[in-house]
């Protein structure tokens, strides 16, 4: 017993001596090596007389704890102070500007059409295209507006060839003809798109944005029109209300057509949409002309139903307060970076339009 | 289309206010797109007198007057018209006043230093008419006492302009107007009994409409009005003409106008002693010219409808009038003609000739064609009111009857369309009030079409009108139902909208430019597609389709670069041209970077942008969107527009069926032309259309997942191979060797210079070995290594480095 608290009590002092880790893990080995003290303790339990053997391995089983404690407990110490003698060292000045990064931007008109999509997708409408270049026949004559139709001067069209037979669209509403060519009804589609007419000037491009819509079925009638852009127009604006006029109008590929006019006020220098005594035109809609069902081989008895195009730069402009329709195609790079949209900001249905 | 609402109350009795009339035009269909006060203002242009008139003391032409307003000070105005002089009665306009024709408004202002306390004013200041040559002289004895007086009667008309629709020509006159306003509800239409001409004499000059192919004149109308005196017009007139913003010309050619925006019947007014031997409507012939009445000469086509004489081309029948044979003050007598062209004729012959006047709009749109009678009867009988005169009768030629038009209408169709149900009572009464005529017919109704309604020819038209008269705010708003029954988006269109945002969200600024592009820039990116000209551009410099994007994102990052920014990244998505036809097009991701990267970064080191950026950013991107990157193939074949040596191909697989991007920097030629500043350009082309679009969904993209457990080891290898053979290729070679046990290479150097031997190169390599069913032993990977040092060696020329 006295040669385990011989051991013991001498390394104990031992211990409290200042070491390096080096020196506490030479004791360490001194002690719990192949040969150590302790260890050859243990081994030498067996030839302890019968009596005394259990309380001597007790003892030992004590003082190996003990000691192992009290080195780990060294060591510990010893490799906290290191720690805190680097961090000590290792102040740096975090006011220094991080590594550089750049952010990418969605363009507002690509954005708007993404949350269009979103909102008609709700509804059941899917997206459809067409090509820029078009024939006459579909942008104008199927269209129900014929080559001696005045209705055609209002659409400054950009022509490419001499006989006017190909062209670059005036409109997406081609695309309602190919698209009711290509299938069979009901048609529930949207159609988003490049559009072009030669006038340009601070209000208009050479080039714009236009979303086609076209519903067909066996009884669509006008007030599913006006509650599919209603619902649109709120979606869009997210506004709980909104005032909205449709008024008579004249398209010659939709009998009856209307314009839609929705209210808003100036307040601050700011549009506020939805409310106030003014009227802004947004979009031109009505119910498919027979005549256009016809040329597409649908049925006008048995089908019928709506279509609208809504200016989708336009609507970009209204939404988020961009006063210069021409600043959209202008590739500012300040401009694209103010209006611009983060990639990761994807408009979907369940997490809404905007943040 | 513009009016007032005084000329409106000439066709309508109402009760309604101005503000509330004008809601409801816009209400059923005729916008108001602008309301002006005219008149506002105009009450202080006042009659004056010239008192003295001085030279002015700086000026040579200009003249001091000192002018009698009616107040007890004379005003100084200094003035430059010719005509200014002592006595003479003209038109004053004080400082505050607003000039109609320029809309300034007028200041206390120092001419030459001398002040001027407004202004005295010409007839085209006024807008009363084109003559601007001098100040208004006003006839002493007519306005010796109304001196200090407002000249302009008082009116508190607005000017409302109208934007009408092409198919509603019945409204191009205020009658129209009144009708459709009368019928939904807002008024009572006057019933105007139109005199007849009562008259014994023939029409003496003879009128024939030649029975030829396209012949644009269906129906002519005419009378001879003998010994007029053309004069300045009754006050009544001008006020109504200046009223719409109109100039009054003369007499004749006023009342012409008035019955023109009255009811919508051009007519024309011909000097008769003008004409020679007859007239014949007829189409001309190739070359044939003359002078209009906007005092150009017009060569014309064959088979535009004329009106001639014995001498040539009088005019363009329902476009314009020729000076040969117009009316004058001195006209003694004259041909009226009121006419019906056919809409068609009309249109082609304006836009062959590029001309537009009034007429033409009215024509090509549609003019009642029972109108002739009733427009030369209310014209006639004014010029002899007003000219005096002797008028002849009426004749008229025609080469077609009109036909009406009766359509049968089965009245529950309105419901099917609008929504709505409005009662048969009120169906009939809108219907009546619009000017049709009407039979039941069992369930249907005959509708008998107006005569000035061209645009109605079908069941849904009536349902037009119903629906616009009673009311647009009777639709019912059905809420859409939230139901799905297809795919919003095609898989071409998630890929796209998943490219876009992948490449933005890599750096790039998303622009949106134009389609066409100017060829200069064009031709530098066109690689071996053909040109696609625009035959009506706005501008040379809009001229072609692009085939690329790079034309236009190059031309703007110049821009950009110009406006001091020099670190950049932007990007399009959109359609690239490859041909003229529908469909010729393709989608194409394009995208730009220019100058450095970490660019004064105390912390990373600077750098320019390379072709690694733009390589990245595409396989990145294509990785993102589902393609398997273990399949790439990659070679240096590019178009010219790229630098030779510094720019890449890549395929999605090794069939190289087609190029699925180029990436690289800019051709330096292309660069330098173009002029552009920046330490390096390069760019990157993703072609959608030759994507072959990933057919795995998410949910089937994820397979089984298995993994290695067992300890896998690294080993580096370092080839010394000639400077052409790619890394490309030893990386092949070492794929090939086991794909069980090599689970990744990596390139980690690559090294010429010093200690290997000229036109050859060190390339080092990183190979992960590891397998999947058990811990590699030291033989096994000893063997491993060999073979791979082996096949490379074979495959490539290379030499390991020892």
């Amino acid at each position: 017993m006295s040669d385990i608290k011989n051991i013991r009590d001498q390394f104990i002092s031992k211990l409290n001596n200042n070491l390096s880790i080096d020196e506490i893990n030479n004791i360490k080995t001194e002690l719990f090596g192949k040969n150590g003290l302790i260890s050859l303790q243990f081994k030498n339990i067996s030839s302890i007389v019968e009596d005394d053997r259990k309380k001597f391995a007790s003892d030992l089983n004590k003082i190996k704890d003990e000691l192992q404690n009290l080195i780990i407990d060294k060591i510990n110490k010893i490799e906290l102070t290191k720690i805190n003698e680097k961090l000590e060292k290792e102040k740096t000045d975090v006011t220094l500007p991080e590594r550089s990064f750049v952010r990418g931007k969605i363009h507002p008109v690509s954005q708007t059409i993404d949350e269009i999509s979103s909102i008609f997708s709700e509804i059941g409408f899917s997206v459809e295209e067409g090509p820029d270049v078009e024939n006459e026949y579909n942008n104008f004559t199927a269209l129900n507006t014929p080559d001696n139709h005045p209705a055609r001067d209002m659409h400054d069209t950009f022509y490419l060839d001499e006989t006017k037979e190909t062209l670059l669209r005036t409109h997406t509403s081609p695309v309602q003809i190919r698209t009711m060519l290509k299938d069979k009804p009901p048609f529930k589609i949207i159609a988003p798109g490049r559009t072009y007419r030669s006038d340009s000037d601070q209000t208009h491009a050479p080039m714009f944005h236009q979303v086609e819509g076209l519903c067909i079925d066996k009884d669509i009638n006008m007030g599913h029109l006006k509650g599919c852009l209603n619902y649109f127009i709120k979606e869009f604006f997210e506004v709980e209300k909104i005032k909205m006029r449709f008024r008579p109008s004249h398209f010659p590929f939709t009998e009856p057509s209307a314009e839609v006019d929705i209210g808003y006020e100036i307040k601050d220098g700011k549009i506020i949409i939805g409310e106030g005594n003014q009227w802004l035109e947004i979009l031109g809609c009505g119910m498919v002309h027979p005549n256009v069902l016809k040329n597409v081989k649908v049925d006008p008895s048995k089908f019928q139903g709506y279509a609208f195009g809504i200016g989708i730069d336009r609507l970009a402009m209204l939404k988020y307060g961009i006063n210069d329709l021409r600043s959209f195609f202008d590739c500012d790079y300040r401009w694209l970076n103010h209006f611009g949209f983060d990639p990761l900001d994807v408009p979907t249905n369940y997490r809404g339009l905007s943040r | 289309m513009k009016i007032t609402f005084d000329w409106l109350k000439d066709h309508l009795n109402t009760n309604l206010k101005e503000e509330k009339l004008l809601e409801q035009l816009t209400n059923v269909g005729l916008e108001v797109e602008s309301i002006e006060n005219l008149s506002s203002g105009l009450d202080l242009f006042k009659v004056a007198k010239i008192i003295k008139t001085e030279k002015h003391p700086n000026a040579d032409r200009l003249k001091v007057c000192d002018v009698d307003i009616g107040e007890i000070e004379l005003k100084k105005v200094v003035c430059g018209a010719p005509n200014a002089k002592e006595g003479l009665i003209t038109i004053y306009a004080p400082p505050g006043a607003i000039v109609p024709k320029s809309k300034v408004k007028l200041v206390v202002t120092k001419i030459r230093n001398v002040t001027s306390y407004g202004m005295l004013c010409s007839e085209s200041e006024l807008n009363l008419s084109d003559e601007s040559e001098g100040i208004i002289e006003l006839k002493t004895s007519k306005y010796q006492k109304s001196i200090g007086k407002s000249y302009f009667s008082k009116s508190n008309s607005n000017l409302i302009d109208l934007s009408i629709t092409p198919n509603r020509p019945d409204c191009l006159g205020v009658r129209g107007i009144a009708r459709d306003l009368a019928a939904a509800g807002f008024g009572k239409m006057k019933d105007i009994k139109q005199k007849k001409i009562n008259s014994k004499t023939k029409q003496s000059i003879k009128v024939k409409i030649n029975k030829e192919k396209g012949q644009g004149c269906l129906s002519f109308g005419s009378c001879l009005i003998a010994n007029v005196k053309n004069t300045e017009s009754p006050k009544w007139l001008k006020d109504k003409l200046v009223s719409i913003g109109q100039k009054p010309i003369s007499a004749i050619v006023d009342i012409t106008n008035y019955v023109m925006l009255d009811i919508n019947r051009p007519l024309h007014a011909y000097d008769a002693d003008k004409i020679d031997r007859g007239i014949t409507v007829r189409n001309s012939k190739y070359g044939e010219e003359f002078t209009a009445l906007d005092n150009k000469n017009y060569k014309l086509d064959e088979g535009m409808c004329v009106i001639s004489d014995n001498k040539g081309v009088l005019g363009l029948g329902g476009i314009i009038g020729g000076t040969r044979s117009g009316t004058e003050f001195n006209t003694k007598n004259i041909l009226l003609e009121s006419a019906y062209f056919d809409p068609r004729s009309i249109r082609s012959t304006s836009k062959k000739l590029n001309l537009d006047t009034d007429a033409k709009f009215r024509f090509e749109r549609g003019i009642d064609p029972l109108s002739i009678e009733s427009g030369l009867n209310k014209a006639a009988l004014l010029i002899k009111e007003i000219c005096g005169g002797e008028i002849s009768k009426i004749d008229i030629q025609k080469i077609e009857t009109y036909k009406i038009k009766i359509i049968k209408f089965d009245p529950n169709l309105f419901k099917k369309i609008t929504g709505f149900k409005i009662s048969n009572k009120e169906m009939l009464k809108i219907l009546e009030d619009l000017g049709f005529k009407i039979k039941k017919e069992n369930k249907y109704l005959k509708l008998t079409i107006p005569s000035w309604r061209p645009d109605i020819s079908q069941e849904i038209d009536i349902i037009e009108e119903l629906v616009r008269i009673s009311g647009y705010d009777k639709i019912k708003t059905i809420d859409p139902i939230k139901e799905r029954t297809k795919s919003t988006l095609t898989k071409f269109q998630k890929l796209f909208h998943f490219l876009q945002r992948a490449i933005a969200s890599k750096g790039y600024l998303e622009a949106i430019t134009w389609s066409f592009t100017d060829s200069n820039y064009n031709d530098h990116f066109r690689g071996t597609n053909k040109e696609i000209k625009i035959v009506n551009p706005i501008s040379s410099e809009l001229g072609v389709l692009r085939n690329s994007i790079f034309s236009n994102l190059i031309m703007y990052m110049n821009k950009n670069l110009d406006r001091g920014f020099k670190d950049l990244s932007i990007f399009e998505i959109g359609p690239i041209f490859t041909g003229s036809n529908p469909g010729e097009q393709n989608i194409v991701v394009c995208g730009l970077s220019a100058g450095k990267k970490s660019r004064l970064s105390w912390i990373d080191e600077e750098r320019n942008v390379d072709v690694f950026d733009a390589k990245k950013d595409v396989i990145q991107t294509l990785i993102e969107a589902g393609f398997n990157s273990d399949k790439f193939f990659i070679d240096s074949e590019t178009p010219n527009y790229y630098h030779p040596g510094k720019s890449g191909r890549l395929f999605l697989n090794r069939g190289k069926e087609q190029v699925a991007a180029y990436f690289g920097e800019i051709h330096p030629n292309i660069l330098k032309k173009i002029d552009i500043k920046s330490e390096s350009i390069v760019g990157f082309e993703i072609f959608l259309d030759n994507l072959k679009l990933p057919n795995k969904t998410l949910n089937n993209q994820k397979t089984k997942f298995t993994f290695s457990d067992y300890q896998k080891s690294e080993r580096d290898f370092a080839f010394i191979v000639n400077k052409d053979v790619n890394a490309q290729e030893l990386i092949n070679a070492i794929s090939s060797v086991d794909q069980n046990l090599i689970s990744n290479i990596k390139v980690f150097d690559v090294y010429e210079g010093e200690n290997i031997p000229e036109n050859q190169k060190s390339i080092a390599i990183s190979v992960t070995i590891q397998s999947q069913e058990k811990t590699l032993n030291d033989s096994d990977l000893d063997n491993i290594n060999n073979l791979i040092i082996k096949t490379v060696e074979n495959k490539t020329g290379a030499k390991i480095r020892s």
